[in-house]
């Protein structure tokens, strides 16, 4: 288990004070402090962690969100950021001396611009609700996280997310055309707006992704996108995942960019049909899942051309789909991949690491090896256009300490991604689960100018600590420290 | 004359910034006219830091020391039929330089050209960086993949900087499959007004529209570009003449044309020519274009272009004192003003880049200190002192 910063007796101590003070701020019903009402926000989607937050508090306006910062920052109080809490990473895990600010009552869609492509949002509006709000036009907004029913947009730009469609559509970044943000100096900014390029330095690409330790996002200006005319899958099987590899890299080569294309392993096939029944083969090793778009006439053509890729690769099922509903049934299977493994498995434990894909097989065998040395089944859900890989590592929380052993897989696994070349995290976020690997990844300098940027937003180190980085410096301290070839002259600085 | 100093290795480089003083971080130099002028001590020379190290076009990521010319790495993607799609510019012309510069100098002053509507930014195109900082310590963020959340998005935050964070020696970017064909829809003597419609309506179809300028003149054009195979771009060359067709008929220029013209839109050649002229780069709202341009023409004798389908406005005005700023960013309203092209007198004398708001400032001068706390790095490059 991953230990978090020690909590502050004399803030502990200070709770009902700290209550009164932000009920003065956010009256009625917007400050939480009854431990059976808070448990709702004791935990995230990465629910091994738990922990009571200090208080809870709910505002309702950008001033309000100002002034409870403002609050935090003038009483040195720590202040974990909070959305829907999908988060897979532990990003939103609440401290027992922080307040957990919820951004639930941003819930509306401000404003929706067609001319300009654009809406601007609440933070606390999900993901859906936006394309839901502008579909009858033929627009929807393209990042498209698994979990876009329950989480917010505003913890999708905290998290820089993903989903299916990346690979040709962005990621949260590549989709949002501004923010308004607080400071926890309580300052209030606003980065871009409907134009095309912000001014100045890109704060708004730091802010995308920074995992609520910058600032407090309170509205997001995103990119509207027509649908594409037509979209269709083609279900391709493989006797192995070296021939599906092969075959995704060849379909790149040809230059196509498939609307989606995603992987399952045998593993995760089997629990998947047995779940929904996608009508998915059961003899194969791979099943790649393409998804093509674009007017009738390309997607045609991109179909045959595809096919003739996957034949050549040795593909041993191929199936297009016909209808908009067996469109809707071949992702189906996909988009229950958690869900269902879920059934065959009492926990399991998501991971996120990716890779240059031409390592895919490597990687595979890789894992298949880790699996027998720690014990513990995975099955493998990838999405393969861009090498993004999510091993769910099966285990059994009350089996002795098969957690601990899921968790020594998973950090193994994500070694093995930096190894091969590629990251510990390509859309769930480092949060706490994959803070202690940082250094896996970058030197002892990489994070010291990582967490210098911090300190030019925080330079209390208010917001969200604990997550992201493995060592909790003072600012005052990074700033005189000097990292020479990569190395600290204090290496042996203690970890939390 | 400015002494240069030329590292021979990023651990030379990082020692030679660690003595701090004043320096300037020279690529090719052809873009030293952007933003406000340098007095440095010194020009470093990041010559040393070129060639492609890795290029998997399967894989679509290439990376390259900062000062590889882009001449050379357009030329390696061409032979596998990729290429940057933020299709950046080459603003010789404009600027007066010989030839388009390095990587990284482009992503220093994050330039992309007319595709930047459908495929993005430079900043949405590069995936990792390796580099020195201002306080001489070597440092990498980023990495080689597309899809990576791990840590603050740095190299995100160098596009565009302008080279006051860091001297970057490596620039790992997104590469993507160039088009097989284009062509061009082309309306003609629409007004500014109807030219802004006509994008915004294409731009809301389903066609794919990978370029969307308006260039004035006897008789306007209005230009669509479409990119993909063959029949696709036929296929809805037609749909979109049908969507637009409220706006009168419409002709196409076929592929050679199409490539000169959109060559020519993204190189800013018509206000390359005349060069009595200072040129103003206005992000805007798309749909305000077209009034912002009428406010300032009813003060300023202007010639001026439309991309990004109204997105940009290329203005050109006449030279004087002030470039006429405060004008220009008057009727600027939800957007941002660039001087793009005039005197360094001028450059040195009037905000290049849009004035922040204290607190926005504030901010931008913290994150350069945390980069580079005593200003090393093309000191007053972006803002007075930063």
């Amino acid at each position: 288990m991953l230990k978090m910063p020690e909590a502050d007796p004399q803030t502990v101590k200070k709770r009902a004070s700290i209550a009164t003070a932000l009920r003065r701020i956010v009256p009625g019903e917007g400050v939480i402090e009854t431990r059976t009402e808070m448990s709702v926000y004791e935990s995230d989607g990465l629910t091994a962690y738990r922990q009571m937050p200090l208080v809870v508090v709910l505002p309702k306006t950008t001033a309000e969100v100002a002034k409870v910062l403002r609050y935090a920052f003038e009483n040195k109080i720590k202040v974990v950021p909070r959305g829907a809490g999908t988060s897979l990473s532990g990003g939103a895990l609440p401290l027992a001396d922080g307040i957990v600010l919820g951004l639930s009552k941003f819930n509306q869609i401000l404003e929706i611009d067609y001319d300009n492509r654009c809406a601007r949002v609440q933070p606390g509006v999900t993901n859906l609700a936006i394309t839901q709000a502008v579909q009858h036009k033929g627009f929807y907004y393209a990042p498209d996280p698994s979990s876009q029913i329950a989480c917010t947009i505003g913890g999708n730009v905290a998290e820089n997310s993903g989903g299916v469609h990346c690979l040709k559509y962005g990621l949260t970044a590549n989709n949002i055309l501004g923010l308004e943000m607080v400071l926890i100096s309580g300052e209030i900014i606003r980065l871009g707006g409907k134009h095309l390029d912000s001014d100045g330095l890109d704060l708004l690409g730091v802010l995308t992704g920074s995992e609520g330790l910058l600032g407090v996002i309170t509205e997001v200006t995103v990119r509207l996108l027509q649908k594409p005319e037509t979209a269709r899958v083609i279900l391709v099987g493989f006797p192995s995942s070296e021939d599906a590899g092969n075959c995704v890299a060849d379909i790149i080569s040809a230059g196509i960019i498939p609307g989606g294309m995603e992987m399952m392993d045998r593993p995760a096939i089997h629990a998947v049909e047995e779940f929904v029944h996608a009508d998915y083969p059961l003899d194969v090793e791979a099943l790649l899942i393409i998804e093509l778009d674009g007017p009738a006439i390309e997607v045609d053509h991109l179909i045959e051309e595809v096919s003739a890729i996957a034949r050549k690769n040795k593909c041993s099922t191929s199936r297009t789909s016909t209808s908009e509903a067996e469109r809707l049934l071949f992702w189906a299977g996909r988009k229950a991949a958690f869900p269902a493994v879920g059934r065959i498995s009492p926990d399991y434990l998501c991971m996120d690491g990716t890779i240059p894909r031409k390592r895919l097989s490597e990687v595979l065998t890789g894992m298949a090896e880790l699996s027998k040395k720690h014990g513990l089944r995975v099955a493998n859900v990838f999405h393969a256009g861009d090498g993004n890989l999510h091993p769910l590592i099966l285990y059994d929380a009350n089996v002795g300490d098969e957690l601990a052993r899921a968790e020594e897989f998973g950090a193994d696994i994500l070694r093995l991604c930096v190894k091969v070349g590629g990251v510990l995290t390509g859309e769930h976020g480092v949060g706490i689960e994959k803070r202690d690997l940082m250094p896996v990844m970058f030197t002892e300098a990489d994070l010291a100018q990582q967490q210098r940027l911090k300190c030019a937003f925080d330079d209390r180190g208010l917001l969200n600590p604990g997550k992201v980085f493995p060592t909790l410096h003072a600012c005052a301290e990074l700033g005189r420290m000097h990292v020479k070839a990569g190395k600290l002259p204090f290496p042996e600085i203690p970890r939390f | 004359m400015t002494p240069t100093f030329k590292p021979q290795s990023v651990p030379e480089l990082a020692d030679y910034v660690a003595l701090g003083g004043r320096l300037e971080v020279v690529g090719s130099g052809t873009k030293r006219g952007l933003g406000r002028p340098l007095q440095p001590e010194t020009a470093i020379d990041m010559s040393v830091f070129t060639g492609i190290s890795l290029y998997e076009p399967e894989e679509l990521v290439l990376e390259a020391g900062a000062g590889t010319p882009l001449s050379e790495i357009e030329k390696a993607l061409a032979k596998n039929h990729q290429q940057l799609a933020f299709e950046p510019p080459d603003y010789s012309k404009l600027l007066g330089g010989k030839h388009k510069g390095t990587l990284g100098g482009l992503m220093a002053c994050g330039l992309s050209g007319p595709r930047r509507i459908k495929a993005g930014a430079a900043r949405d195109h590069i995936l990792g960086i390796a580099g020195v900082s201002g306080r001489g310590e070597i440092f990498k963020a980023g990495g080689r993949v597309v899809k990576n959340v791990t840590g603050f998005d740095v190299a995100k935050l160098m596009v565009g900087s302008y080279g006051t964070l860091a001297a970057l020696t490596s620039i790992t970017v997104k590469v993507l499959p160039a088009a097989a064909t284009q062509e061009t829809l082309v309306f003609s003597g629409l007004s500014d007004a109807k030219a802004i419609q006509a994008m915004s309506l294409a731009m809301q179809s389903a066609c794919e529209v990978s370029g969307a300028a308006h260039l004035p003149g006897t008789p306007s054009q209005t230009l669509f570009r479409l990119e993909g195979i063959s029949p696709s771009v036929a296929y809805r060359r037609q749909k979109l003449a049908s969507h637009l067709k409220i706006f009168g008929a419409s002709d196409h220029l076929e592929q050679k044309d199409s490539l000169a013209e959109w060559k020519a839109i993204r190189d800013v050649e018509r206000l390359s020519a005349d060069d009595a002229r200072f040129v103003w780069k206005l992000s805007l709202t798309p749909s305000k274009a077209a009034e912002t341009v009428a406010r300032i023409s009813k003060q300023l004798d202007i010639q001026y272009f439309y991309d990004w389908a109204g997105g940009l406005v290329w203005l050109g005005v006449p030279r004087s004192n002030q470039a006429y700023a405060y004008i220009i960013r008057n009727c600027v309203e939800d957007g941002h003003a660039t001087l793009f092209r005039a005197e360094d007198d001028v450059r040195e004398r009037i905000e290049v880049f849009q004035p922040q708001l204290p607190a926005l400032s504030g901010l931008t001068k913290r994150v350069k200190a945390s980069f580079d706390p005593s200003g090393v790095f093309n000191h007053g490059r972006m803002y007075k002192d930063i």
